[in-house]
């Protein structure tokens, strides 16, 4: 990094610490190329998310929701733009640094819960902190506490297939937040659960913003799902077309 | 050690699989304990051979004799120390399975020249007094439950001056090995009772065997005692003992060649069946190594632990498979005889702890690299 890089980058980071943003997009574009064909999914896209916020995403499919989060995430690098979280530059850094960035900043929920099947619901919880240096017995505290935050305590030896769906995204959740990330990230959490499982994930999302004072983007089609969150942001043709806050 | 649960499941997942490819490898590293074992069991007398002794037979083959008048001869060439000759008798204990070396040699040389050969003092004693006396190895001893005093009959081929060809010995000594590898199946007994009971052969011997006093002098001394004989009725071909073994065990084929060759083609094909699980296992998974990438796991630890769970793989068969061959080996000579010092090697473990290392790396590397290249997004949007 050139010493005028280190300088814009602290100005921005200064910049968003000032306005407060947790989350700072500018000017995004991603543009995917299959043989000869341009895909531009994101054109432009200018999003700031301030710390403690639950914004849901919204838009038809194909409108880069997914892309988006992909980005905020660090799994995918823009071909345009800036992408600035708390601090950090993440679309200039490289791929051992977004993962160590990763592993301490981020957690992600997937719309198919994503757990290894071969491994317990505590040992799928306990994955991000192997990447930590807290001793075995810190990891279970911290595992049976966030077991205990997601209500699946009595279900810490189970494997996957012996919960159900909407367990399944409990202990997803609790995954996610068992290392404490500065973000979470969901994408479509309650497209693969029932009514009575959605409202529950839904709860436990809303309860983690609220007494927990987590940072929540969730990626939505569905707008019951959406009025949970405190800002919806819609996504149409790779652009932001308007924000509503409730 | 915090990965172990992780890379341990892994291997569990689907247990069928991983117990068949650990079989493969178990079978694997069990032929190949067992072939070393065969292997060294047939070189045996190669690697115990004696640095300071020469062998001399007959130049055109060693079934046909050599007159025992050559021993002063060959003792008064330059360099030569000591000088013992041997007989091959060639007969039958009981059954002609029951296959050991037999030896007519002439006691107090044959000690001198195998020093290795640990026979204690009152037994020598006993021996040397006793015309029809013969001692024997620990190992035959052992093999056929004999004590010293007892009469040991053996049927040879060799007619006696009474008109029968049944011999017998008294046992008047078992002596045991200076090393676990010094063979202690032989059988000797007195040259003179042997050449003053038999019809035929008077004053023949079978080989003899030359100790010599500088080890790096040994191609001279021997060019020098075959030029001594060079021209006469019984020319002589004199080596190395070490060569002499050599040219012994590759009568049989060059063993070593052909069990390397065998282990080569079962090791390529369980390279092929390892490979061909760990390639599934990882195809298998990929949203997995997606979303461990996802939750901050970074590309160099991915392949680590591919890695570790094939070298889990290959050190579990490979150990399995090496512990069994070690208990199979120490029940001792399958042959019955005919492989007497059947052990397996320190070395082989060495050797077998590094094919683990190899077959581990050769079958993880591949999908240890496919998975570090894993693309998150795209695997995910695979799923």
């Amino acid at each position: 990094m050139s010493p005028a890089t280190i300088s814009q980058s602290q100005e921005s980071t200064a910049a968003a610490e000032t306005a407060g943003a947790l989350v700072r997009v500018r000017d995004v574009h991603k543009v995917y190329t299959r043989g000869s064909e341009r895909i531009d999914v994101l054109q432009g896209v200018n999003l700031d998310v301030p710390r403690g916020d639950f914004v849901a995403l919204m838009g038809p499919s194909g409108s880069g929701k997914t892309t988006l989060l992909n980005l905020l995430a660090g799994l995918d690098r823009p071909s345009g733009g800036t992408v600035q979280i708390g601090h950090d530059r993440i679309d200039k850094m490289g791929e051992g640094e977004l993962a160590r960035w990763r592993s301490h900043h981020v957690g992600f929920v997937f719309q198919l819960y994503n757990l290894l099947p071969t491994l317990t619901a505590e040992r799928n919880v306990e994955l991000p902190l192997l990447l930590t240096s807290l001793s075995v017995n810190e990891r279970k505290k911290h595992v049976s506490a966030v077991l205990t935050v997601v209500g699946l305590s009595d279900r810490s030896k189970h494997y996957p297939r012996q919960l159900s769906g909407g367990q399944e995204q409990r202990v997803a959740i609790a995954r996610a937040i068992v290392a404490d990330p500065t973000l979470l990230l969901c994408d479509e959490p309650t497209g693969d659960l029932d009514r009575k499982s959605e409202e529950e994930i839904l709860d436990l999302l809303q309860a983690l913003n609220r007494e927990h004072g987590k940072t929540i983007i969730m990626v939505t089609h569905n707008a019951h799902a959406a009025a949970r969150a405190r800002r919806i942001v819609y996504l149409n043709k790779g652009q932001l077309q308007s924000e509503a806050i409730q | 050690m915090k990965f172990l649960p992780l890379i341990w499941s892994n291997l569990r997942r689907k247990r069928v699989r991983t117990l068949f490819t650990l079989l493969s490898i178990l079978v694997a590293f069990l032929m190949f304990g067992y072939l070393i074992a065969v292997s060294n069991a047939f070189n045996i007398g190669v690697q115990i051979a004696g640095v300071d002794r020469l062998v001399l037979t007959n130049k055109v083959s060693i079934i046909l004799p050599l007159p025992i008048s050559d021993l002063e001869r060959i003792e008064q060439v330059p360099g030569v120390t000591d000088v013992a000759h041997a007989d091959w008798f060639g007969g039958i204990y009981q059954d002609p399975k029951n296959f050991f070396a037999q030896i007519a040699a002439d006691p107090e040389r044959y000690l001198r020249l195998y020093p290795e050969f640990l026979l204690p003092e009152d037994q020598k004693k006993a021996w040397m007094a006793d015309r029809t006396g013969a001692i024997c190895g620990k190992y035959l001893a052992d093999r056929f439950h004999w004590k010293i005093g007892d009469r040991i009959p053996i049927m040879a081929a060799w007619q006696k001056k009474d008109g029968t060809t049944s011999w017998e010995f008294n046992l008047d000594g078992i002596y045991t090995g200076a090393t676990p590898t010094t063979d202690t199946t032989q059988f000797i007994f007195h040259y003179k009772y042997f050449d003053e009971s038999r019809v035929n052969g008077h004053g023949e011997v079978g080989w003899y065997i030359i100790r010599i006093a500088h080890p790096d002098q040994a191609p001279q001394i021997a060019d020098r005692i075959d030029a001594m004989f060079a021209n006469s009725d019984y020319e002589t071909k004199t080596s190395t003992e070490k060569a002499f073994m050599q040219g012994f065990a590759k009568q049989v084929g060059d063993i070593g060649a052909i069990i390397t060759a065998i282990l080569s083609v079962v090791f390529f094909i369980i390279l092929l069946v390892a490979g061909n699980t760990m390639m599934q296992s990882v195809r298998e998974r990929v949203t997995e190594l997606a979303v461990l990438k996802t939750v901050g796991f970074s590309n160099g630890l991915i392949l680590t632990l591919v890695l570790v769970e094939s070298l889990m793989l290959a050190a579990m068969g490979g150990l399995l498979g090496l512990g069994l061959a070690w208990l199979l080996i120490r029940r001792g000579d399958p042959t019955g005889g005919a492989l007497p010092i059947f052990v397996m090697p320190t070395g082989s473990l060495a050797l077998g702890m590094v094919a683990i290392l190899l077959l581990g790396l050769a079958t993880g590397s591949l999908p240890a690299l496919q998975a570090m290249r894993l693309r998150v997004v795209q695997s995910l949007r695979r799923a």
